[in-house]
């Protein structure tokens, strides 16, 4: 859309100035091609990049006059108006969409200059500058682009400060179980022999036990149970041996650490519950 | 079970993730708590003990918090894959605005910077927990009177908004008006034959 061709002539002067300054364009826009500003330090091509990187028409405004080696109090409206519309003349042509804020700085800045084209009487001194309220805007936004910078520098965290963390340790967060003393659970027991001597009676007959098969069958019940009352593991039906080898049976299986066996007040009852497994 | 309180206080300052007030600290022991005094002098014992180490106390707005050492922090910011995140200027100057002249309106932020500043801009600052809004303003409209928060101290490593770095002065005008040289007297400004 735009093609850029000569360098403009009038420039060499002010490229002396400023040896550092890149080659300066000319555009053509549409096949017309546009009135360059004045001042222009911009090839035309990069300024939408350029205009993005202004956070508003006073930064673009403090960037025109930096541009020109001028303090802020030192401006020429009348100049930096012209420039300024240039540009946004240049934007409109090459179709850059501008913020609005581009054209009420413009409509401003006109509007300044059109006051400071009157003449003004002598008697009236005292009567401010109108540039003064330009100046004043200027500086004050300049002092907040300097702040903003400076905050920016401010060492913060996850650039500059680190916070120092720690792994968490596990929470025993349920609550502690009492230990059940072996000497209760022999007392459990005896309660069940005690049980056991009562239905004897009618014993007719028992199977070979194996502690190895009981303790299968104990973890297979544990599947679909998960506290299981320690009496209630015992059949009073299979007589002593029975009941001594699913006693035996919950030894084991608590000295493997397959089952845990908790009581959750003194004298209440005795449960047997599988271990969860730790992650 | 006696406890070394500057190594409690130190797990804790480990593992909270959020920088800690001696208000957090007290709540975590049960009668008899320790006094805010031996909290404090147990803070100062973790920091004396992290002179030889990697890590430093730093007190901010909201409390304590263990960090690694400025210093350090090169070698660290290898370590990271992801670039930090970086502040649009908007962002920055906005922030910077609300910091220094809180509590401030939208519409001043924007007289100020000459430019409209977009509702994403603020509720993005808010959403960080760095703005909140204190109040509305007693002028027709209402607007929301903005400032910074503890958190937007913490972030930055501060503790006081005093800290912040110092506000560019406003030089006078009349001062300097005639000390700046002038190249080119045609460009003067009171003479309207430059315009044209």
């Amino acid at each position: 859309m735009v093609d850029t061709k000569t360098l403009n002539p009038r420039k060499k002067e002010e490229k002396q100035r400023h040896p550092r300054q890149e080659e300066l364009f000319l555009a053509t826009v549409k096949g017309k091609e546009t009135s360059l500003p004045e001042d222009l330090y911009v090839p035309p091509n990069a300024l939408e990049i350029l205009l993005d990187s202004f956070a508003g028409p006073l930064d673009f405004l403090l960037y025109l006059i930096k541009k020109q080696n001028l303090d802020i109090l030192d401006i020429n409206v009348a100049k930096i108006t012209e420039q300024y519309t240039s540009y946004i003349e240049l934007m409109d042509a090459m179709q850059v969409e501008l913020a609005g804020d581009y054209l009420v700085m413009a409509a401003y800045l006109a509007e300044l200059k059109s006051r400071m084209l009157l003449p003004r009487p002598i008697e009236q001194t005292e009567e401010e500058d109108p540039r003064a309220e330009l100046i004043k805007r200027l500086q004050e936004y300049q002092r907040y682009k300097e702040a903003a910078e400076r905050i920016d520098k401010i060492p913060r965290i996850d650039r500059e400060i680190f916070a120092a963390n720690a792994k968490l340790p596990e929470f025993a967060t349920k609550a502690p179980l009492i230990d059940v003393p072996l000497e209760d659970l022999t007392i459990a027991l005896a309660e069940v022999l005690r049980r056991v001597e009562q239905s004897q009676a009618h014993l007719i007959n028992f199977e070979e036990l194996s502690t190895r098969e009981r303790m299968t069958q104990i973890l297979e019940r544990m599947r679909t149970e998960s506290f299981i009352e320690f009496t209630s593991l015992f059949n009073p039906k299979e007589g002593k041996i029975g009941v001594v080898v699913t006693f035996l049976a919950i030894l084991e299986l608590l000295k493997d650490s397959l089952i845990e066996i908790v009581q959750s007040e003194e004298f209440g009852p005795i449960h047997i519950k599988g271990i969860e497994e730790v992650h | 079970m006696e406890r070394n309180l500057s190594e409690i206080l130190e797990a804790l300052l480990l593992s909270a993730s959020r920088p800690i007030s001696i208000d957090d600290i007290v709540k975590v022991f049960e009668d008899p708590k320790p006094s805010k005094d031996e909290i404090r002098n147990a803070l100062n014992q973790i920091d004396q003990d992290c002179l030889t180490r990697g890590i430093e106390l730093k007190k901010i707005a909201s409390g304590y918090r263990l960090q690694v050492k400025q210093s350090l922090s090169q070698y660290i910011a290898k370590l990271w894959e992801e670039k930090p995140q970086k502040f649009s200027k908007a962002t920055l100057e906005t922030l910077s605005l609300i910091a220094y002249k809180q509590p401030i309106t939208r519409g001043e932020i924007e007289e100020i910077r000459g430019v409209a500043v977009g509702t994403q801009l603020i509720r993005g600052l808010m959403e960080r927990g760095w703005v909140k809004i204190v109040g509305q303003r007693d002028v027709p409209g209402r607007p929301s009177l903005y400032s910074t928060t503890k958190e937007f101290l913490d972030y930055f490593g501060l503790q006081h908004l005093r800290e912040l770095p110092e506000l560019p002065s406003l030089p006078d005008l009349t001062s300097i008006e005639h000390e700046l040289p002038i190249d080119d007297p045609d460009e003067s400004i009171d003479s309207p034959q430059s315009l044209n």
